[in-house]
C-alpha cells in the first residue's frame, strides 16, 4: 500500500463507531420511532445510575441498623419498608431481604440464574458478579470464593448462600467492626463496602484474617 | 474474579442497553421475571459454555425478545445497524452521528 493511499485514508474525516454501538443505536432509534421509548428518558436513566444510585445507599441502611436496634429489627423482619424509611427504593428493590452476619453465620449473595442484584441499595452489579465462575462457585465452594476475595472466616463460622432472583433480592447486614462505639452513623457508613453487603467482603476495620487470640 | 469495576458501565452502549431494557420493562413489554428467565436461557447456549450475564448478553436477549414480540425483527435491526455504520462513516469526526447522514437515507 503506497504512501499516497494511506495519506488519503487519513484525510477521510468520518466518525467511527463499533458494530455493537451501531446495533444499540439501531435498536434505540427503531424503538423511539415506534413510541416504545423516549430518548430523553433513557438519558435520564443512565445519568441516575451513573451518578446517584450506588452502594452508599446500602451503607446508610447498614449504619442505621448498627446504631438503632429497633430499626435493625424492622430491617430484618421486613426489609423493603425499612429501607424505604431512608428514602431508598424503587426498581430492582421491590422485594428486599436482609440477612444478618453473626459470629456463627456468614451470608453470601449470588444470582445463579443471571445477574439479579438489589439496585437501589448497591447500584448495578460488578463484572465478577455476572460472570460464570462466581455464579457457579459461590454455591459449591463458598469458602474458596471468599478466600479469593481475601476473606478467611473461622472454621466454626457457617456460610449460608442466598440466591437472588427477579422477585427476591438479598443484601447482607455485616457485623459492626469492633471498637467503633464512638463512631457517628456517617462514620460507620464509610466503613461499609459494596462487597461487605454482597458477603464477599467485610467492613473496613475488621481484619480479614482473625488475629490469634490469647487464651 | 476480584478485579475492581469502578465504573458502572464500561462503554456508552452498555448504558444505553441497560436504559432500553429498564424502559421497556416499565412500559410493560415484559416483566422482570420474564426478562431474567430469558436472559438465563441466553447465557446457557446448548452447544457452548455458560457465559457472563453482561450487557452483551442483555443486548442479545433484548433483540430476541423484540423479534419474538414482533416489535423489531432481525432484518430490520440489521438494516438499521448498517445505516448507522454508513451514517457514522459520513459524519465529520466530533459531530453527532445522525441517521440522516447515511448517504442511502430516505425519509
Amino acid at each position: 500500500m503506497g504512501h499516497d493511499h494511506a495519506h488519503d485514508a487519513h484525510h477521510h474525516h468520518g466518525s467511527e463507531i463499533s458494530p455493537v454501538e451501531a446495533r444499540v443505536r439501531a435498536l434505540e432509534s427503531l424503538l423511539a420511532e415506534k413510541g416504545y421509548v423516549d430518548p430523553a428518558a433513557l438519558d435520564a436513566l443512565v445519568e441516575l445510575y451513573e451518578t446517584k444510585v450506588g452502594p452508599h445507599a446500602g451503607a446508610r441502611v447498614v449504619a442505621r441498623a448498627w446504631t438503632d436496634p429497633a430499626y435493625r429489627a424492622r430491617l430484618l423482619s421486613d426489609a423493603t419498608p425499612a429501607i424505604a424509611e431512608l428514602d431508598i427504593g424503587g426498581r430492582g428493590g421491590e422485594h428486599m431481604v436482609v440477612v444478618e452476619n453473626t459470629p456463627e453465620t456468614h451470608n453470601l449473595v449470588v444470582c445463579t440464574l443471571c445477574s439479579c442484584y438489589p439496585w437501589p441499595v448497591l447500584g448495578l452489579p460488578p463484572v465478577w458478579y455476572k460472570a460464570p465462575p462466581y455464579r457457579a462457585r459461590a454455591v459449591i465452594d463458598p469458602r474458596g470464593v471468599l478466600a479469593e476475595f481475601g476473606v478467611t472466616l473461622p472454621e466454626t463460622t457457617r456460610i449460608t448462600v442466598w440466591d437472588s432472583t427477579a422477585e427476591t433480592r438479598y443484601m447482607v447486614l455485616p457485623m459492626r467492626p469492633a471498637e467503633t462505639a464512638s463512631f457517628s452513623e456517617e462514620a460507620l457508613a464509610a466503613l461499609v463496602t459494596r462487597d461487605a453487603m454482597i458477603g464477599t467482603g467485610l467492613p473496613r476495620g475488621i481484619p480479614a484474617t482473625p488475629a490469634e487470640m490469647p487464651v | 474474579m476480584t478485579e475492581p469495576s469502578p465504573n458502572t458501565f464500561a462503554a456508552p452502549w452498555e448504558a444505553q442497553v441497560f436504559a432500553l431494557v429498564v424502559s421497556l420493562q416499565e412500559a410493560g413489554l415484559f416483566t422482570w421475571s420474564e426478562w431474567t428467565d430469558r436472559l438465563g436461557r441466553e447465557i446457557r447456549p446448548g452447544d457452548a459454555p455458560e457465559r457472563a450475564a453482561d450487557y452483551g448478553a442483555w443486548l442479545a436477549t433484548l433483540e430476541a425478545i423484540l423479534a419474538e414480540r414482533g416489535v423489531a425483527g432481525p432484518e430490520t435491526v440489521s438494516a438499521r445497524t448498517a445505516a448507522f455504520l454508513r451514517a457514522a462513516a459520513a459524519t465529520p469526526h466530533g459531530q453527532p452521528i445522525r441517521l440522516e447522514n447515511d448517504p442511502l437515507y430516505r425519509p
